[in-house]
């Protein structure tokens, strides 16, 4: 099982949504995130004054999936976060040791499906 | 001069001014929320376009003189006369009455920005609002009201029924199908992202409507008293329908739905509220509703067109029933200016009249609006933004700012 994390642009997420359903994943979770990085702030001017911000809002999606799945999971969300801009965002993978279903108690790849 | 009628329009004028701030509350919470700066913005720019073109010549271009019965001339352009002595104008208060005007034709346009919700350059809305202005209000303002050919023919629109909801409504149609869909129309849900700002909005609007339909008595008489009523009554009557529908067909009643109920109610009065008995304000409520929602729920998706916030299945159908239902209700022992009786009276005559006006307010608005909208284009080369400046939302891209800065506690 693999934990694909994801930091995107807000405006990509309608998008995203269509990774559900082409991919067949039973489920993600999305944040709204502050950050900074390689695209710096922006400026806004409040009555003439010019006011930095420094930090930009971002979507955070979070998802677990199968081994097998992850490949096919990153390649879509890169294909659909892609502007081609600073400001894209960063893709994380990490291994994930075990899961548990609540409702039913299952465990392992089978809480994950 | 009568002292207590131009209290009365001062008031009435300054209620019909908070409508559309109200509007901006009411539009402003259907959109998504990364572009409610700019549907405010749609509105809140008229105060200042339209307030100052009406200054300069729309007032005279409304009611000065007539020019083939389609539009007036340019004597009084920039208010040049004087309202305190000149005994030839046609109302004792004059003045007073370019200042109420005037507020309508500032609310007019701004109904229609609905339409185009979302996916408008503002540059393209300023250009296009001020063109609509010109070719498509004054002229039907004073074919309506100022002595043109609407006025001859006799029918009657009390309050701006033909003037302000069916030109815009249609209008927005027009230029919503001209400006084209949102990008993910279709494919996503744009639902309302602040339901209390359209009540909020919806809460304004009642209000300014008694200055809208009360202060269209034009004098502080048994005539604003009557419309003040009818107007009261007919939105009560249409939200309740609108509710009883959501019950019968989604199960709960919903305040987004009381106030989209109220203000149909509200539009649906305004051509006849000093013209039809309040037990009539109650029947024009009541089915005003069911019309709009069948407008909105079938004929829209049937046709597909993208009229974001519904102006067309709100102002403009709710518009066309009001003048119908003008034609079918209406009494001479209410008001004398109206000629005929209406048709559930046995008379024919006001009801093809009523028709045949609303036919020809349509043909001016689609007409005028698809010039408008070619002008508009090539002066600012396109009307819509791009797909991407769309994604990022109308408030960053249009205006550099946003409304909900603070959403995690960043600032």
């Amino acid at each position: 099982m693999k934990k694909i994390e994801a930091f995107i642009r807000p405006e990509q997420l309608e998008d995203m949504k269509e990774i559900l359903d082409t991919l067949q994943l039973s489920g993600l979770s999305i944040m709204q995130v502050m950050g900074c990085g390689n695209q710096k702030g922006w400026k806004e001017f409040v009555r003439g004054a010019e006011i930095d911000y420094q930090f930009l809002p971002k979507i955070k999606m979070e998802m677990i999936v199968l081994d097998e799945q992850a490949d096919s999971v990153v390649d879509s969300i890169v294909s659909k976060a892609y502007t081609g801009e600073f400001g894209d965002g960063k893709i994380f993978i990490s291994d994930i040791g075990d899961a548990v279903r609540i409702r039913t108690g299952e465990r392992g790849r089978k809480a994950v499906r | 001069m009568d002292h207590g009628d131009v209290a009365w329009m001062l008031t009435s004028s300054a209620m019909v001014l908070l409508m559309t701030p109200g509007l901006a509350f009411f539009y402003g919470g259907f959109v998504k929320r990364k572009n409610i700066i700019n549907t405010l913005m749609s509105s809140v720019i008229l105060m200042g376009v339209a307030s100052v073109l009406w200054v300069l010549i729309g007032f005279s271009l409304s009611f000065s003189g007539d020019v083939a019965g389609i539009i007036g001339n340019l004597k009084w352009a920039g208010m040049n006369f004087d309202g305190m002595t000149d005994t030839t104008l046609p109302y004792p208060n004059t003045l007073a009455f370019a200042v109420f005007q005037m507020m309508f034709a500032i609310i007019t346009p701004a109904l229609m920005t609905g339409a185009v919700a979302e996916r408008m350059k503002f540059s393209s809305l300023v250009v296009f609002t001020a063109i609509w202005s010109i070719i498509v209000y004054y002229p039907l303002a004073h074919m309506v009201w100022g002595g043109g050919i609407l006025f001859d023919i006799g029918s009657v629109d009390f309050a701006g029924g033909n003037v302000v909801h069916i030109s815009s409504g249609v209008s927005a149609l027009v230029l919503a199908i001209f400006l084209g869909k949102r990008k993910n129309y279709g494919r996503t849900a744009y639902r309302p992202h602040n339901a209390p700002f359209i009540f909020l909005g919806a809460a304004l609007l009642w209000f300014g409507w008694f200055g809208f339909n009360a202060g269209s008595a034009l004098g502080a008489n048994e005539l604003a008293i009557h419309a003040f009523l009818t107007t009261n009554t007919a939105a009560a009557s249409a939200m309740l329908s609108w509710l009883l529908i959501e019950v019968l067909t989604e199960g709960k009643p919903t305040i987004v739905g009381a106030s989209t109920g109220l203000v149909i109610g509200l539009v649906s009065i305004t051509p006849g509220a000093g013209f039809v008995p309040v037990w009539a304000a109650v029947v024009i409520g009541a089915l005003v509703s069911p019309i709009c929602y069948f407008f909105i729920t079938v004929v829209k998706k049937k046709f597909g067109y993208d009229d974001a916030l519904d102006v067309f299945g709100c102002h403009g159908v709710g518009g066309i029933w009001g003048g119908i239902a003008t034609g079918i209700f209406a009494q001479k022992s209410i008001n004398p200016a109206v000629a005929w009786n209406g048709l559930i009276f046995g008379d024919i005559n006001l009801f093809l009249r009523q028709i045949a006006a609303i036919a020809l307010t349509i043909a001016i608005a689609v007409a005028g609006t698809l010039i408008a909208g070619k002008i508009t284009s090539a002066v600012t080369q396109g009307i819509k933004v791009s797909p991407k400046e769309e994604d990022i939302g109308l408030d960053a891209t249009q205006h550099g700012e946003s409304a909900y800065p603070a959403f995690n506690g960043m600032d």
